[in-house]
């Protein structure tokens, strides 16, 4: 290999790749086989940048040039930018020799799109292939489905690749529309349907005969970008619900938008990247996803926006007071998983220790709740508690007041940065 | 109180938790080492490690724990905490001496305590699975130097050879001066003489041509998927701590 050549292809690739927030590399169940080399059972960051972000697979782009023209992406056609293309074997050589390091735990491969939806996937699936069996590679596969592309195209994609994802962008059509003309919302779908149906019909055969091939067993993922179009957190969560519903999708990742393009369509290049948003977008995720909650529950027409200044769950609780306080030796599971401050696995340790004795403050503080949040809405075995029948807002008022948010020193470097 | 002294292996502590039942002792003390400066009006009493007692008390653990809960046990010791091993002898004998299985009684504050001790030790394991930075020798095989915070050698193994399998390689923790290689077939615990200070030029040395050009790509990698405009410093230095740093490829 050339490595003048090669690293300057891996920094403009690595750089256009980078926008792509998802980097999981756990959720599959891949062995090593036969002595070869790697296995994807359980995630791994490698690495994080410092912005704080794990890197935990070789994420790049085959390619940065692009036939479409999409207003927020960096790859767009109409972009004067420095373009590249990798061979085949160079994505090959490079995924081999990261992770024989202990680099990466994978790759994450994904394209702009040449000459058409086929030809792109087409090379894609090929370096899966290559790797899975010319070099025995177990290692964590996630490729993009482009859209557009074919079944069958799609099925053999699936063979090789631990997930597979398409970014949907905007969180509706209508902003799709807006920013990407030349792109389909039903496109986009189309292949995550036909993924869809391949992952059900693949898992059932595993069921039954132990030998059946996996078929992308870290299932689908799918990406939207925040604060680029004008959606609410209300349409956002409750479209990523309907994902989450209708297509088995593992994660819904949201993308504060870093401004990098400058077009009327787009907010300004000096607006700051939405991080507090995007955070709380991905709290309200997890309480749909790990904590029994309704999307509905946590946003709605009355309440659109999440709060930016505490959590969702905090939110929930102070408009629900009258849930509240509940015994943590007696509630249920599920409604102890609802207290601001304690965690699942908080609410699992809870739960399996009551069964010894009854727990006190000082138990509860040691099994990792945080009792200054947790205060105002559970007793336990002691005779202190909230007595004050304090209303939502009040108790809101307290906790902001002990405790600070990690964001609020970053807002200012945001702002200062430009 | 009695003072028992061992030698801080684990079968020394199995041992001790026999004495302990053997002497019928109540309020006890654990210390680790050979000699002991005698306060006043302890009794003292020095444990000879003996396999096959460690044996029954590991037998009878194995009655009153889940597999993971004697393999967190070890974990807990392989924290290598002073003091922490009273904690563990406390964890033991209220398992023993309770019909049912207490591992999640996190009430109580032994089982509370090892839970937190493994958790750090869990932690500690799945950084190093994590930071391990390999490099590729000449001789085709590849090696990694690290300097753990607990003892975390032992329960490495697994994870890196099913791994890697298909190449030979080395982990030396240069803190406890030991390490593992694996053969292509098996691993084993090796320990290497050598002066400290001239070893990493010797392994600098010994790289296969393409080593350098393939730390100086993952260096540009990591430099190039770092957004700018999202620097966060804080959160970057809490996942990624100083003390890490200096095996670290993409950090030196």
């Amino acid at each position: 290999m050339d490595a003048d050549r090669i690293t300057e292809k891996l920094n403009i690739l690595a750089d256009a790749a980078k926008y792509d927030v998802s980097c999981a590399s756990s959720g599959s169940k891949r062995k090593n086989e036969n002595k070869g080399l790697g296995n994807a059972s359980n995630g791994i960051c490698h690495s994080y940048t410092e912005d704080g972000r794990c890197v935990s697979l070789l994420k790049i782009l085959l390619t940065n040039h692009c036939i479409f023209d999409c207003a927020y992406c960096i790859s767009r056609k109409s972009n004067d930018i420095q373009r590249a293309a990798f061979t085949v074997q160079e994505v090959v050589d490079l995924t081999i020799n990261f992770y024989r390091r202990n680099y990466i735990e994978g790759l994450f491969l994904s394209s702009g799109i040449f000459k058409d939806a086929d030809f792109t996937m087409e090379r894609l699936v090929r370096v899966a292939k290559k790797l899975r069996l010319e070099h025995n590679f177990h290692g964590y596969i996630h490729l993009k489905s482009i859209p557009g592309a074919s079944d069958e195209l799609m099925n053999e994609a699936g063979l090789y690749a631990d997930r597979l994802s398409v970014n949907l962008e905007m969180p509706t059509e209508a902003g799709l529309k807006l920013l990407a003309p030349d792109k389909n919302h039903q496109d986009m779908i189309k292949p995550m349907g036909y993924l869809k149906n391949a992952i059900i019909q693949h898992t059932e055969e595993k069921k039954l005969f132990k030998k059946a091939p996996l078929f992308a067993p870290a299932g689908q993922s799918t990406q939207v970008i925040i604060g680029a179009t004008p959606e609410d957190d209300n349409q956002i969560l409750h479209s990523a619900n309907y994902f989450y519903k209708n297509f088995k999708l593992r994660r819904v990742y949201y993308s504060g938008y870093v401004p990098v393009l400058e077009d009327s369509r787009l907010p300004a290049l000096n607006t700051s990247v939405p991080m507090v948003r995007e955070n709380r977008l991905y709290q309200a995720d997890w309480l749909m996803r790990n904590y029994g909650f309704h999307v509905s529950e946590i946003v709605n027409n009355q309440q659109p926006h999440l709060d930016l200044d505490i959590d969702p769950k905090l939110s929930w609780a102070i408009r629900n007071m009258n849930e509240f306080p509940i015994d943590v030796n007696r509630a249920d599971l599920k409604m102890i998983l609802r207290v601001p401050g304690i965690g699942v696995l908080s609410a699992q340790k809870i739960v399996s220790a009551r069964k010894f004795g009854k727990l006190n403050w000082e138990n509860l503080k040691r099994m990792g709740v945080c009792i200054n949040r947790a205060k105002y809405f559970v007793t336990c075995q002691s005779k202190e508690f909230e007595r004050r029948d304090l209303t939502g807002n009040a108790i809101k008022q307290f906790i902001l007041a002990t405790s600070h948010s990690k964001y609020i020193k970053n807002v200012p470097t945001q702002l200062n940065l430009f | 109180m009695t003072t028992l002294s061992y030698d801080g292996t684990f079968e020394g502590l199995l041992t001790a938790v026999f004495d302990v039942y053997a002497h019928k002792l109540c309020n006890v003390k654990l210390h680790q080492g050979e000699y002991l400066e005698g306060t006043l009006f302890d009794e003292k009493l020095h444990v000879v490690t003996d396999q096959a007692r460690a044996a029954r008390v590991l037998k009878s653990l194995k009655l009153k724990l889940s597999t993971l809960g004697v393999q967190r046990l070890y974990a807990a010791h392989l924290a290598e905490i002073s003091g922490e091993d009273n904690n563990l002898l406390g964890f033991m004998r209220y398992a023993i001496d309770s019909a049912e299985n207490i591992e999640e009684d996190y009430g109580n504050k032994y089982v509370v305590r090892v839970s937190e001790i493994v958790r750090m030790v869990r932690r500690e394991k799945h950084r190093m699975e994590a930071f391990i930075r390999f490099q590729k020798l000449r001789d085709g095989s590849f090696y990694a130097a690290i300097e753990p915070d607990f003892n975390v050698l032992p329960l490495l193994i697994k994870h890196f050879k099913s791994r890697y399998a298909d190449m030979k390689w080395m982990i030396y923790d240069l803190r406890r001066k030991y390490g593992i290689y694996y053969d292509l077939h098996d691993t084993q615990f090796i320990t290497l003489d050598f002066a400290d200070s001239n070893r990493q030029a010797d392994i600098v040395a010994a790289y296969t041509e393409d080593e350098d050009m393939y730390q100086h790509l993952w260096k540009n990698y990591f430099k190039s998927v770092n957004i700018a405009s999202r620097k966060n410093t804080k959160l970057h230095v809490r996942h990624i701590p100083k003390r890490y740093w200096k095996h670290l490829t993409e950090k030196i």
